[in-house]
């Protein structure tokens, strides 16, 4: 197998990912969209990660770090439904083009 | 050796178009439902992918965590939020952004897919070991102690701040 | 006697002291003193007078020879002897003048020569001389007064036979002018005021006489000037007093433009490095003169005689000057100060020789002024009835004949007029004095008459000084005048005989004058109000010693050969022997004594005497002829009115300045130069304000405030971009994020 193989997947479901948070204007959507950027992310890392772990068998710092990738992302979409939750409860919408008080 | 090589292309590209596909299906479906549904290929692919690659621990992570717990996230949120049964026309922003989102990420698909070819061309994996779980974890707990332990800070920090943000009062 | 030669500075000196102790001591100690202090100063400098004249006397009679009088040459010239060269070319000019080496001069070849041509003066001898002397340089004593540019500036004396001649006659009329004035100005407002100014005219005068280069000419020149401003306006109360003070001053400035010019010339035409008259008229008497210049040179000084000694057409301030107290009008207007310029053409002849090529022409500019204005002074004389204004007439007259001498190439008989002149002009002016002081002040003809009876002292000086100048034989007047004559007559190499004729004709008319002026005031009736009476000692005195020296000095230039009479030689024309200079002095040739122009000149004068006793006395003669007759009456109004040269001088000339010119140059300054500064003004504002507009409030504010709305305009454009929109701020993160992959990969 090729490394370039996994990367390239990756890659694709990155930009799909990129297309997603800005083309979706529900904010669940958005987050999913997130969500599919992180795993590509994810899906990198193991594949460098496996790449190395053949050139030296104690490194396993790909895998840990995907670990680490994974529980930062569930902490994130914890947090980013329970504003998406707030944002509904008192906009009783969550299209994300409306939360524009920031504007200059 | 060479059977197995060959299997494992297979699978992968089977599994590959599959998840190609459900994230497609995700960023442009008119279901949010079924998006969620759609997500749930996506990450069970990229489980199926890790696998694969030799990484059984981040593979059954990936499950537990994702599609155990950040799926049921996901879902709850579209149903606390009311999210419309069936096909909803409102999900998607005006073409105009659709059309820029499309070309940044054409754009960035073209950059990164040259300069990935371009750099790890014939790069082959050669003889792929199971990482073994017991090596992840003397990682975990040696080399990465710190991350290990702001992590679950974090995490903490995470769920407080859940609690206090969607608190009801 | 000891030698008072070298020290004679001592003399003006002592006048400026006497000057300068009136002049703060003299109100405090009262006008006795005052009196006493002039007096005795002029006493004393009369005295150091005679010795300097006595002093030359015997250097004449024993000149220097060798060492001595190389040394002499060289201080009379002023200049410091640098090489051999220049003691032996001053030696060798010296000895050239007179004709012969120095070591072959001996007294009584000189003496022997001297009475051998005395009577045959025109014949030209080898000797350059009418068989004179050998050159007997003056006495030159200078010191340095300052030097600056390489030029030395020296203040000196210079002693000859002339300087001596004129420290006597000035000291001797300064004196008794003095001892006249205590009774004549006796309880006068400024008694002390004018005694300080007789002294520091007679100190000038003296240090005029005595100069030695031309600057300190101009000096004293102008010193007596402010003098006889001073004087003449003594009594300033009265306008006509300034107004006659002003005129007489402003008119000598007028002049005095020509003898500055003057100066300058002869300065720089004798080569620029000193202005010591010796100098100045060995250059004008040397082959490389250049006579035109000298010309120019000596036109330009006569300017300066024209005003001051009263010559046509700057007279007119003469008889003005008359408004002054008479014993000024005597020492000035007689007798010293108008003689200054007579006095400048006599030292600086050798200018006015090669100049106006005196020896060689027959007419020229000096000689005929002088001529033309004997006789226009002599006409007026006839229309006064003033009589100082006559005698000041008189004077004007005088001084032409002093001046018409001179232009002749007659040095010593102009010299000669001018001695003589002085001592009856001076006792007719006093006379004139004393008869007013009987007469309650007044000059008028008219309120006197039969004055002979009531003033004898008074008549017998005022008819002896009345002969004396018309030329009565023996008195000094007759040999003066009529050696002028002769002096027109045979001239140099050709006469002069327009000047003759003038001369004779005035002669005639200055008995004639004299005569009316004598009659109206000493014959007939008197026809005044006041009481006269002969006036005291004080005044008469003075009357009868300068009538004394009237009749006496003729004697002094007795010539060689009268009518056949051969006295001794050292005897004859002392006057000439020791006045005339022989040391850078123009070769002249001397007339004899013509027997029938003196004839012929006493005829004239006796007549005009005569035609004015039956005049006036007799009362024959057509009286009432210019009331009847109209050209007579023309003649008379324009001999009244001065021939018009007053209303001239005041009317047109100053009067023009004053009116159209003054008003044109005002228009000129007002209209044209202010114009111009206005507009620049004007102009300068209105530059101003378009810079103001265009420059500051159009692109400087407008950089300012552009610069403030730019800033504000680009705000503005950027606020667009903050929308609030999280997917914008998305998009552009990955676009950036794009761009800057881009860059990583392509470029670096």
């Amino acid at each position: 197998m090729f490394l370039n193989q996994f990367l390239l997947l990756a890659a694709i479901l990155f930009c799909i990912g990129v297309y997603g948070v800005l083309a979706r204007k529900n904010g669940v959507l958005v987050l999913m969209s997130i969500e599919l950027i992180l795993n590509a992310v994810n899906i990198n890392l193991v594949a460098f990660g496996a790449y190395w772990h053949v050139n030296d068998m104690a490194n396993v710092s790909g895998q840990v770090f995907a670990l680490f990738v994974i529980a930062v992302a569930a902490a994130e979409v914890g947090v980013g439904l329970a504003l998406v939750l707030l944002i509904y409860r008192n906009r009783q919408s969550i299209d994300i083009d409306d939360v524009d008080m920031l504007r200059g | 050796m060479l059977a197995l090589l060959v299997a494992q292309n297979i699978a992968f590209y089977i599994i590959a178009a599959l998840m190609v596909v459900g994230a497609i299906r995700v960023v442009t479906t008119k279901n949010v439902m079924h998006a969620a549904l759609w997500l749930v290929l996506v990450l069970s692919g990229a489980a199926a992918q890790y696998i694969l690659l030799a990484a059984e621990f981040v593979a059954i992570t990936q499950v537990l965590v994702y599609l155990g717990a950040i799926i049921v996230l996901f879902l709850f949120g579209v149903m606390l939020t009311r999210a419309k049964t069936g096909n909803d026309e409102d999900l998607d922003n005006k073409k105009s952004a659709k059309l820029i989102g499309a070309g940044i990420g054409v754009l960035l698909l073209g950059l990164m897919s040259y300069s990935l070819i371009d750099g790890f061309k014939d790069t082959e994996f050669g003889n792929l070991m199971v990482q073994r779980t017991a090596e992840v974890s003397d990682s975990i707990f040696s080399t990465y102690l710190l991350p290990f332990e702001v992590l679950s800070m974090l995490l903490l920090a995470a769920l407080i701040g859940a609690i206090v943000i969607a608190r009801r009062d | 006697m000891f030698n008072m030669i070298d020290k004679v500075w001592i003399i003006p000196a002592l006048m400026a002291a006497s000057f300068l102790v009136i002049l703060f001591f003299g109100k405090r100690w009262g006008t006795r003193a005052t009196a006493g202090i002039g007096i005795a100063a002029v006493s004393i400098c009369l005295l150091l007078s005679v010795i300097v004249a006595g002093n030359w006397i015997s250097r004449v009679n024993h000149p220097p020879t060798g060492a001595a009088l190389a040394a002499d040459v060289i201080a009379a010239n002023g200049l410091t002897p640098q090489t051999g060269e220049t003691i032996g070319q001053e030696v060798n000019a010296v000895t050239k003048d007179s004709g012969e080496t120095m070591t072959t001069e001996s007294h009584s070849a000189s003496t022997t020569e001297a009475t051998a041509t005395e009577g045959h003066g025109t014949e030209a001898t080898a000797s350059e001389h009418g068989g004179e002397h050998e050159s007997v340089p003056p006495v030159v004593r200078t010191v340095t007064w300052f030097q600056i540019g390489g030029m030395q500036f020296e203040m000196g004396t210079l002693v000859d036979g002339l300087a001596a001649m004129m420290l006597i006659t000035v000291c001797i009329i300064s004196l008794l002018v003095h001892i006249y004035s205590t009774e004549y100005l006796h309880g006068d407002v400024r008694f002390t005021h004018y005694y300080a100014f007789l002294s520091l005219f007679t100190a000038s005068m003296l240090f005029y006489v005595l100069s030695s280069n031309t600057l300190q000419m101009l000096m004293g020149w102008e010193l007596v000037g402010v003098c006889s401003f001073g004087l003449i306006g003594h009594w300033w109360e009265e306008k006509k007093n300034t107004d006659a003070a002003l005129k007489a001053f402003l008119t000598n400035r007028v002049g005095d433009i020509g003898l500055i010019l003057g100066v300058i010339i002869t300065f720089f035409a004798a080569g620029g490095t000193s202005f010591n008259v010796l100098h100045i008229n060995e250059y004008a008497l040397s082959h490389s003169a250049n006579t035109t210049l000298l010309l120019v040179g000596a036109l330009c000084l006569f300017g300066g005689v024209t005003s001051k000694s009263g010559q046509f057409p700057l007279h007119t301030w003469l008889p003005d000057a008359m408004a002054g107290p008479t014993p000024v009008s005597a020492l000035i207007h007689a007798a010293t100060m108008v003689v200054a310029g007579v006095y400048l053409i006599a030292r600086l002849y050798g200018v006015f020789f090669s100049g106006l090529a005196i020896g060689s022409s027959t007419f020229h500019y000096v000689a005929f002024i002088g001529g033309f204005t004997t006789i226009i002074g002599g006409l007026l004389a006839f229309v006064q009835t003033d009589l100082k204004k006559v005698l000041a007439y008189s004077t004007i007259s005088q001084l032409g004949y002093m001046v018409m001498a001179l232009g002749v190439g007659a040095w010593t008989a102009g010299v000669f007029h001018l001695f003589t002149h002085a001592f009856f002009k001076a006792c007719l002016f006093l006379g004139a004095g004393s008869v007013s002081h009987a007469c309650h002040h007044t000059f008028d003809m008219r309120e006197m008459g039969g004055l002979r009876k009531k003033m004898p002292v008074t008549h017998a000086t005022f008819l002896i000084a009345t002969l004396a100048l018309a030329g009565i034989f023996p008195l000094a007047g007759f040999w003066s005048k009529d050696e002028i004559l002769a002096g027109a007559a045979n001239g140099q190499q050709n006469a002069y005989t327009i000047m003759l004729i003038f001369g004779l004709i005035t002669a005639f008319l200055t008995a004639a004058y004299m005569g009316r002026a004598y009659w109206l005031t000493f014959w007939g009736e008197y026809r005044g109000h006041a009481k006269p009476h002969e006036s005291p000692k004080v005044i008469t005195v003075p009357l009868i010693i300068l009538a004394g020296c009237a009749v006496v000095f003729g004697f002094t230039n007795f010539p060689g050969n009268f009518f056949g009479i051969k006295l001794p030689s050292g005897v004859t024309t002392r006057f000439e022997h020791f006045v005339e200079p022989t040391f850078a002095f123009p070769p002249l040739q001397h007339a004899e004594f013509t027997p029938w122009l003196a004839v012929v000149s006493t005829i004239l004068a006796a007549t005009g005497l005569f035609i004015a006793y039956q005049y006036y006395e007799k009362n024959r003669g057509p009286h009432g002829l210019t009331s009847r007759n109209k050209v007579a009456h023309a003649g008379y109004t324009f001999l009244e009115n001065k021939y018009y040269l007053d209303d001239l001088y005041t009317g047109v000339i100053a009067g023009s300045t004053k009116g159209p010119i003054a008003r044109a140059a005002n228009w000129l300054n007002q209209n044209i130069l202010d114009g111009v500064i206005n507009g620049i003004g004007f102009g300068a504002r209105k530059i101003a304000g378009v810079v103001y507009v265009f420059g500051d409030q159009l692109i400087i504010d407008g950089a300012v405030n552009g610069s403030g709305r730019g800033s504000e305009g680009a705000g503005q454009l950027l606020r667009k971009i903050q929308t609030g929109k999280v997917q914008q701020y998305a998009s552009i993160l990955f676009a950036g994020a794009v761009v800057l992959a881009g860059v990583l990969v392509f470029v670096v």
